[in-house]
């Protein structure tokens, strides 16, 4: 089983929402996040007071998936969210050790 | 005609006449008796001027601090108003607008401050009148401003301030500067600046400068926010802060207007001069961060819009409508220049900008006051023999003599504070922020 992590923009989320649902991954968690890589911020101003901020808001979405669907995951989250402009965001892929459906007690692949 | 039927028609006619001339009447000011006209406005005009309090600066200031913040500025002024309205009553009014021992050009004691005759509003009964509306009415209407104007130097020290400490300097100050300076200039004759022929109708040097320049010496003394200034503080709410500039413009109708101490000619002069002086400004504003920034912003047209009302203040009940646009365009620059500029460049934490906005749209609002109450201006005119020559100088004595009385009297009051029970939070409470350090709340729960 992997927990794959992905940064998008904000307004690709249904976009890859809908992709996900597409190749079978239907259970998913957002969060609200910022940050930035090589996208730059933007300066705001108050009475003369400049502020660069340099932190972006981003969504961070995490899905558990089996090893059967982990490309097929990658290759919709990379399609959907994609722009073609800097701050389209990365994926990371983490090896998760278990999971478990708290309703059944169901675990491991079943818990997906 | 039978003699009853040419009786009934005089009745008639004499009927007819009285009711016209009853109608005609309430017009008519007569002295010492009350017009109900005058009294429906300066009571209107009471609750306007406490609105520009709270709610209307609360916001406007609280929408300007982080979100850390934003109840210690809501409490600040609406414990200012409460405990100056208790001290108003008690002995404030007295000492601001008790006139005995004073005499047309003379100048002793009296002439800087009133007697405590009016303590716990002695002579002041249901009954009472001052020009033609009840003495409750005018009391009151002038506590508004006694309310406000301690209010508005909490923004130079926001972020940072003890509230103990806060209580104590607003009440030494209401007692030691802000009534002195009130009595000099609207007493009546034998005030010192009443005697001088400074005009100032509704506050530009009583409540903006005296303000203004106590926020200067305040945020001086107290010091920097840590982190000033290269640590981002952008405001938390502006659309608070929007809302709060838009009620201050609205009540001020009641701060001009109701100025004129009646239902008059004078009043609908000083509510137009004030909304043109105020839309020039904020266009000023608005327009001058356009070209030296590249975009207009919110904060700019809202402190635009009150750096107009600070400066037609003292002018409103002499200076015509062109003469209003001429204001607002002056202070609209001033004070631009003055808290964009000028605050950066000397490098002070004034932190919500009063000295920026009050103190230098005031001084600039009362000198133009001495030439746009010219007739040759469109205003009201100068008083007999007057040139606007010497109506200048005339208002600049009264803002150097305001400047040097605040601020010496502001700076003693802040340093003694300091030494008995320290001014400011620590630096870690600072951090924490005053909500939950000095009043255990959170303003947002979300």
């Amino acid at each position: 089983m992997k927990l794959i992590t992905a940064i998008i923009k904000p307004f690709k989320l249904d976009d890859v929402r809908d992709a996900l649902s597409g190749v079978g991954v239907t259970g998913l968690t957002v969060t609200e996040v910022k940050g930035f890589g090589r996208q730059k911020g933007h300066t705001e101003l108050y009475r003369g007071a400049e502020y660069v901020v340099d932190f972006l808001p981003k969504t961070k979405i995490e899905v558990a998936v089996s090893d059967r669907l982990v490309e097929a995951a990658i290759e919709a989250i990379t399609k959907a969210a994609n722009t073609g402009k800097i701050g389209d965001g990365k994926i990371f892929v983490y090896d998760l050790g278990q999971a478990v459906r708290i309703r059944t007690g169901e675990s491991g692949d079943e818990a997906l | 005609m039978s003699i009853s039927g040419f009786k009934s028609k005089y009745t008639y006619i004499t009927s007819a006449l009285l009711l016209l001339v009853g109608m005609v009447m309430p017009s008519v000011a007569l002295a010492d008796e009350l017009n109900s006209g005058d009294t429906a406005w300066l009571l209107t005009a009471t609750a306007l001027v406490l609105f520009m309090t709270i709610p209307g600066l609360s916001l406007f200031y609280a929408g300007m601090v982080r979100s850390k913040n934003v109840l210690s500025v809501m409490m600040q002024c609406f414990a200012i108003t409460c405990m100056v309205s208790v001290m108003w009553a008690l002995f404030v009014y007295s000492l601001a607008f008790d006139t005995t021992g004073m005499e047309a050009g003379v100048t002793n004691f009296n002439s800087f401050v009133g007697g405590l005759n009016k303590a716990f509003l002695s002579g002041l009964t249901v009954d009472s009148l001052v020009a033609a509306i009840p003495e409750s009415v005018f009391m009151t209407f002038q506590m508004t401003f006694a309310i406000i104007t301690p209010a508005l130097i909490v923004g130079a020290f926001a972020e940072r301030m003890k509230f103990s400490a806060m209580l104590l300097f607003m009440a030494i100050w209401l007692v030691v500067v802000y009534a002195p300076i009130c009595h000099m200039a609207w007493s009546g004759d034998g005030a010192l600046m009443w005697d001088w022929g400074v005009l100032d109708f509704a506050g530009g040097t009583v409540v903006h400068i005296n303000a203004g320049i106590a926020g200067l010496v305040a945020c001086l003394v107290l010091g920097k926010r840590k982190g000033y200034p290269t640590t981002a503080m952008p405001p938390h709410n502006l659309t608070m802060t929007l809302v709060g500039a838009a009620m201050l413009w609205v009540g001020w109708f009641g701060f001009n207007a109701g100025s004129a101490l009646g239902a008059n000619s004078t009043a609908g002069m000083a509510m137009a001069v004030t909304q043109l002086a105020t839309a020039a400004a904020a266009l000023t504003w608005m327009f001058s961060e356009w070209l030296t920034h590249g975009k207009p912003s919110v904060l700019g047209i809202a402190s635009g819009a009150v750096a107009g009302l600070v400066a037609i203040t003292p002018a409103s009940g002499t200076a015509g409508p062109m003469g209003a646009l001429l204001i607002g365009v002056a202070s609209g620059a001033g004070c631009f220049y003055a808290s964009v500029k000028i605050k950066r460049a000397m490098g002070y934490d004034d932190s919500l900008d009063v000295f920026g906005v009050h103190a230098v749209g005031g001084i600039i609002g009362a000198i133009l006051t001495g030439l746009c109450a010219a007739a040759s201006m469109g205003g009201s005119g100068l008083a007999e023999g007057v040139s606007i020559g010497g109506q200048l100088v005339t208002q600049f004595k009264g803002v150097l003599f305001t400047v040097l009385y605040t601020g010496i009297l502001s700076f003693i009051i802040l340093k003694v504070l300091d030494i008995l029970i320290g001014l400011r939070v620590t630096e870690d409470e600072e951090t924490e922020g005053l909500d939950v350090v000095l009043h255990d709340e959170r303003g947002y729960n979300l």
